[in-house]
């Protein structure tokens, strides 16, 4: 398990580019960053010229060894730290990062059982981390990804989730506003949806749920009442602030 | 017998704090139930981290920070069992 | 280079030291949202002779209740304005109710506690609300009816409130005990003890 690194580091926005129209993906240069295992997440603490500070934690996009890490940021109407990092900051500028953390919402190479994951909106973010490791190490374990998000505007890195040599394959799903032609109407994941586009408990896979607390509350249920046992189920919800 | 001076817990627990919380294994004061942290159900934010037994509801850990200083409350735990480095990578 | 501001300054009057304004309502909660039907709900007050007063949804309804438009302050810094509430002033419950004691625990379904002065909520300080903005109290707000104390701390108007006790001590609540200040008066920013 990559352990934090002691303290507070200084990341570097290195680069930047948008995700949505609210959402962006930003890059830091984090001279003593330990590297971190996919699903971890960092803190990133803010202070103002008159000293005070605001910390939020972030799921962590990239993962492997080195010292740059991504993250994928989704402004929140009221949000007092994201639409800084989306809106305001710029290419060189610094910010505290502490990190990495977490040590159970993560996925390592050597996991061979089944993967599903199942992400709400910005939930997605430490399943990218998930598959490009997946990915890099060529795992043989099955992986796939159902991505529930309001319209088709709203995904996250949607051209690397659908290259077709992408080895862990997304299933899309949409609760406003469908592509032209899609088969379901938009509404909330169902059991029904999660039965016929997730992992049956009969290959006892290891499933992940990340998104907002109502979303992962949910699935999870849903997932119980499928007859995935709970122990096999690991979720990460994220509040409001 | 005899005790000793507190002193002589700085090499357990040099080891002990060390440990990633999300993945040790604690036990529910009230229901005995046995579950990693990372799988209780925390409320409270951003006033403090309230940890609750995923089974009981029963308040596991209260974490309050503040400038300077962070308090933990571990009064709804019977144990945590921490596993030593090697195992603890593993999980 | 970018600055962060924070949103801390802001200079309106109204505003306790520290605080900064909200048009949204945020939810805070040590613990799920119970769910309690009005068939279920009851309130008490609890006094140091073993008397309990209590009110069934129906009793508490015919109780004489009052319009309330305040400023509400929570502790992690956020004020919300002009905020409108209905409900029934603890004066009228404590009409019939003796007691010695200065202190009040009020408790809440959930197992929710907080600590209180009795004469901090005693003088038209202090209510048992049940709608909020012309509508119904909602549970993520405390629903059916919550503890509506706007001169202290949001965290001291409990959700979901249930009952008072008598207590001789100021003895601490949930987030009291574990350091919030027992007191919470927003203008002189006791937030920790």
């Amino acid at each position: 398990m990559t352990t934090p690194a002691a303290g507070w580091l200084t990341g570097s926005l290195a680069r930047a580019h948008p995700l949505t129209a609210s959402a962006r993906s930003i890059t830091f240069t984090v001279p003593g960053w330990p590297g971190n295992d996919a699903g971890q997440h960092v803190d990133v603490r803010l202070t103002s010229s008159d000293g005070y500070q605001a910390v939020r934690s972030y799921s962590i996009a990239s993962a492997g060894p080195g010292g740059e890490i991504e993250l994928g940021i989704d402004r929140l109407p009221d949000g007092e730290v994201s639409p800084f990092l989306v809106d305001d900051l710029a290419l060189g500028d610094t910010v505290e990062l502490r990190g990495p953390l977490g040590g159970w919402f993560v996925w390592r190479p050597e996991q061979t059982q089944p993967v599903q994951l199942i992400a709400g909106g910005s939930g997605v973010v430490p399943f990218i981390a998930m598959t490009r490791t997946h990915a890099s190490v060529c795992s043989s374990a099955p992986m796939q990804l159902l991505y529930s998000l309001r319209t088709p505007n709203d995904a996250f890195f949607r051209d690397e989730l659908s290259q077709p040599s992408a080895t862990a394959r997304t299933t899309w799903h949409y609760t406003r506003t469908v592509p032209p032609g899609w088969s379901r109407s938009a509404g909330r994941l169902t059991a029904e949806d999660l039965k016929s586009k997730t992992l049956p408990p009969e290959q006892a896979p290891l499933t992940y749920v990340c998104g907002p607390t109502g979303f992962v509350e949910t699935v999870s249920r849903a997932l119980t009442s499928l007859g995935h046992a709970p122990d096999t189920i690991r979720t990460e919800r994220f509040g409001g602030t | 017998m005899d005790h000793l001076d507190g002193n002589v817990l700085a090499g357990p627990t040099a080891d002990l704090f060390l440990f990633e919380p999300t993945t040790t294994q604690g036990q529910c004061q009230s229901c005995a139930d046995i579950a990693m942290l990372g799988q209780a159900m925390v409320y409270g934010q951003p006033m403090g981290f309230v940890a609750r037994c995923r089974n009981c509801d029963n308040v596991l850990i209260v974490i309050i920070e503040r400038a300077g200083q962070k308090s933990l409350s571990m009064r709804g735990l019977r144990w945590l069992r921490v596993a030593d480095r090697a195992m603890n990578d593993r999980i | 280079m970018a600055v962060f501001g924070g949103r801390r300054r802001d200079d309106n009057p109204a505003l306790p030291p520290g605080q900064h304004l909200t048009e949204s309502f945020p939810v805070l909660s040590a613990g799920p949202s119970p769910s309690i039907s009005t068939e279920d709900w009851e309130f008490f007050i609890h006094t140091e002779t073993g008397q309990t007063h209590r009110w069934n949804w129906d009793q508490f309804l015919a109780l004489p209740s009052e319009d309330i438009t305040v400023d509400i302050h929570c502790v992690t810094s956020w004020s919300k304005l002009g905020t409108g509430w209905k409900g029934v002033s603890l004066d009228t419950l404590f009409a019939e109710v003796e007691t010695g004691l200065d202190f009040v625990m009020a408790h809440s379904y959930g197992g929710y506690t907080t600590n209180l002065p009795l004469e901090e909520v005693l003088d038209g300080q202090a209510w048992i609300a049940y709608e909020y903005d012309g509508g119904e109290l909602e549970p993520e707000h405390g629903g059916p009816a919550r503890l509506l104390v706007p001169h202290l701390y949001f965290w001291k108007s409990a959700k979901w409130v249930r009952g008072l006790v008598m207590q001789s001590e100021d003895n601490p609540g949930f987030w009291e005990e574990y350091g919030y200040n027992l007191h919470g008066d927003p203008w002189r920013e006791e937030r920790y003890s």
